[in-house]
């Protein structure tokens, strides 16, 4: 194979030694975290909402809405992630030594 | 650029600024837990190749819903009306779909890691580091004027004042991508998307009701504005006037072919979402995921903006003080209460830092693989490269922030900058599109192809228009048909040197050009791939068929 696919091998390589896979926390967790954690602020300030509020809302209880509303998308988040856990894929296998390489797409 | 109006200063209080605060504390931490997962070069740049589907397509759209997005999307909006929607159903799901169907696997297969080096392997070196510097002069302006536009909203708003606005923002981007490379970016991209439809659906809720919903909101524009201000096509026929100046054939060849195509597929701080996928199948669907959220977004951006309209008749007026671009922030002052009104803060401020970082960190790729690591240091070990991505991205940013306090004095030589580099990203994808479909395109040909394709859409905008050498009704205009010609030139440029120059060996081809694959690149299909709601076929043609059904209500 020519140097034109050299930099096709440097990029397996690095993808072999790449630690994202095994060691990125799930982003469902952050997504999940700050819903909750906005969704009962927001909340809160909608049960104590005063008359000025709703007025300003046209007689919508703004807060209380989107209060329950970000506090339900964040516990479906942080539900999908206790039912469907990210799986961290098992470290590949060290390639075989010698000039014929095999391909180790599948790590 | 855009001056907001004195008295948008909104009524925000400790309750707004908590949600403000946890939100800047949970950004640094997504840097800071993102760090344990940067060993390499790869992981850094392009997240080891590794993430799902849905996070690179949700970061893919929200990379593109940047505050500077949001508020002009919503200024068209009161500006054009209804006219607006063409720049996501007909401007933005056809690209979107053309790429992960078509373009991706020449991307993703090929394993190049940016956009420049696809033209490094297709065509040469000189058309790679011409897109490279251009590219990368071109990031770092936008971030700066992106940063500086920031400072602008958040001086009026908030009252902060400008340099502290420019310098919190720019750190905090500099601290999130330094530490965790485009993890943590993607990953504050996927938040900042959710966040901004937690700020904007309630706005676009309340307005409605206080326009009475969108039979109220519809007859009060009718009746001020005519009806074709309420529909997609009307008034848009060949020499008919209207407020936008273009008509049917320009929006769909200059808005729907040549500038959404360019900018959708050519555009690295899109495709390099993509490209961090962790299989073949999963960056194919990255583009298409994201065609369905984006195809909504008019929903709650272009809406608020007519209601606006409604609200402040005068808006875009001199007299009033207000401009087009106050659209949504004067909604948010008269319309939210404190807490949500917080969130709607929060939103639009994740939305400029999202849209910095995202140029940011598509800047140090760039700056690092395709012009450091290929022209200046070249065949240095990886942590070498790692370290130069991190000093890269510092760099970037503080050009960025410098770039922004000069913006302040010179901020109409901004607008034409950007005016200027949004015309460079045709001619790149009338390159792309020739070079993947016909073997016999040279290197020479892809150098000149993207050169003269540029000076000719310059050429156009700021001689022909500018100087009234042919008449068209406006800049939007004006861009739709610059955006043709650099289209046109460039591929009969290309066309003419390509004959008269030697073609590249097709064995070097190979993985590149539409109908050859890589060797040794057939991938196996992951597990889970083959369920039908994973089929990128359905995923794209559905999207082209459901933003098409989106204009039915339009149309009649």
């Amino acid at each position: 194979m020519s140097d034109e696919y050299e930099y096709q091998h440097q990029v397996e390589e690095l993808e072999q030694k790449s630690a994202t896979a095994a060691r990125l926390f799930d982003v469902r967790r952050i997504i999940g975290g700050l819903f909750v954690i906005y969704g009962i602020i927001v909340t809160i300030a909608g049960f104590t909402a005063s008359d000025a509020d709703l007025k300003k809302a046209q007689n919508i209880n703004i807060n209380l809405w989107t209060g329950l509303s970000m506090l339900v998308v964040g516990l479906l988040f942080l539900l999908w992630m206790w039912r469907r856990p990210a799986i961290a894929p098992e470290p590949a296998p060290e390639p075989p030594p010698g000039p014929a390489r095999p391909e180790d797409e599948a790590a | 650029m855009h001056y907001l109006a004195e008295g948008l200063r909104l009524p925000t209080n400790a309750l707004d600024y908590t949600i403000l605060i946890l939100y800047f504390a949970v950004v640094l931490g997504v840097g800071f837990a993102a760090r344990r997962s940067v060993k390499t070069s790869l992981d850094f740049f392009l997240s080891g190749r590794s993430l799902p589907a849905w996070v690179t397509g949700l970061a893919f759209v929200a990379a593109n819903l940047g505050a500077l997005e949001i508020l002009g999307m919503a200024a068209n909006g009161a500006q054009y009306g209804v006219y607006t929607v063409h720049w996501y159903w007909v401007g933005a799901i056809p690209a979107m779909v053309f790429l992960g169907l078509v373009m991706m696997p020449f991307y993703y297969g090929s394993k190049v890691r940016s956009v420049p080096e696809f033209l490094l392997h297709r065509y040469g070196q000189s058309s790679h580091l011409l897109s490279s510097v251009i590219f990368s002069v071109a990031s770092v302006l936008i971030a700066g004027v992106n940063l500086y536009a920031m400072a602008i909203v958040v001086e009026a708003l908030l009252g902060w004042p400008q340099w502290v606005a420019i310098v919190v923002a720019g750190l905090f981007v500099l601290a999130y991508i330094t530490l965790g490379g485009l993890s943590s970016a993607i990953y504050n991209e996927v938040l900042q998307f959710f966040v901004i439809l937690a700020a904007l659906i309630p706005l676009t809720v309340v307005g409605l009701k206080r326009v009475g919903g969108w039979g109220g909101l519809k007859d009060s524009l009718e009746s001020s504005h005519g009806p074709d201000f309420t529909s997609a096509w009307g008034g848009t026929g060949i020499g008919s006037a209207n407020p936008l100046g273009a008509n049917w054939l320009t929006i769909v060849l200059g808005l729907g072919f040549c500038l959404s195509f360019g900018y959708w597929t050519t555009n690295f701080a899109e495709v390099q979402r993509a490209l961090s996928a962790k299989n073949l199948s999963a960056a194919q669907r990255t583009p298409l995921i994201a065609a369905f959220p984006k195809m909504f977004i008019p929903l709650i951006v272009v809406v608020p903006g007519l209601i606006a309209l409604v609200l402040e008749p005068g808006i875009g007026s001199e007299k009033s003080g207000l401009q087009y671009n106050d659209a949504i922030p004067l909604l948010m002052r008269d319309l939210l209460p404190n807490g949500v009104l917080g969130l709607a803060v929060t939103g639009l401020l994740a939305a400029f830092m999202a849209g910095m970082a995202a140029n940011v960190s598509a800047f140090n790729t760039v700056f690092t693989n395709d012009i450091w690591g290929a022209y200046i240091r070249k065949d240095r070990p990886d942590e070498y490269y790692l370290l130069t991505g991190r000093v890269v991205t510092a760099i970037g940013v503080l050009f960025g922030m410098g770039t922004a306090f000069i913006a302040s004095s010179f901020s109409n030589i901004m607008n034409y900058l950007q005016t200027l580099f949004s015309f460079f990203n045709v001619p790149l994808f009338c390159v792309f599109i020739i070079g993947m479909f016909w073997k016999r395109a040279t290197a020479a040909a892809g150098f000149w192809g993207l050169l003269s394709g540029t000076v000719a859409a310059m050429i156009n905008y700021f001689w022909f228009y500018k100087q009234g050498v042919i008449a068209i009704p406006s800049d939007q205009g004006a861009n739709f048909v610059s955006a043709i010609v650099a289209f046109v030139v460039g591929g009969v440029v290309m066309g003419g040197v390509s004959l008269f120059t030697t073609p590249k060996p097709v064995e070097s081809l190979a993985g590149l050009v539409y109908g050859t694959t890589s060797p040794g690149m057939a991938e196996p299909p992951a597990a889970g791939d083959e369920a039908w709601y994973r089929k990128p076929a359905l995923l794209g043609w559905g999207a082209i068929i459901l933003a098409a059904l989106c204009y039915v209500p339009f149309s009649l």
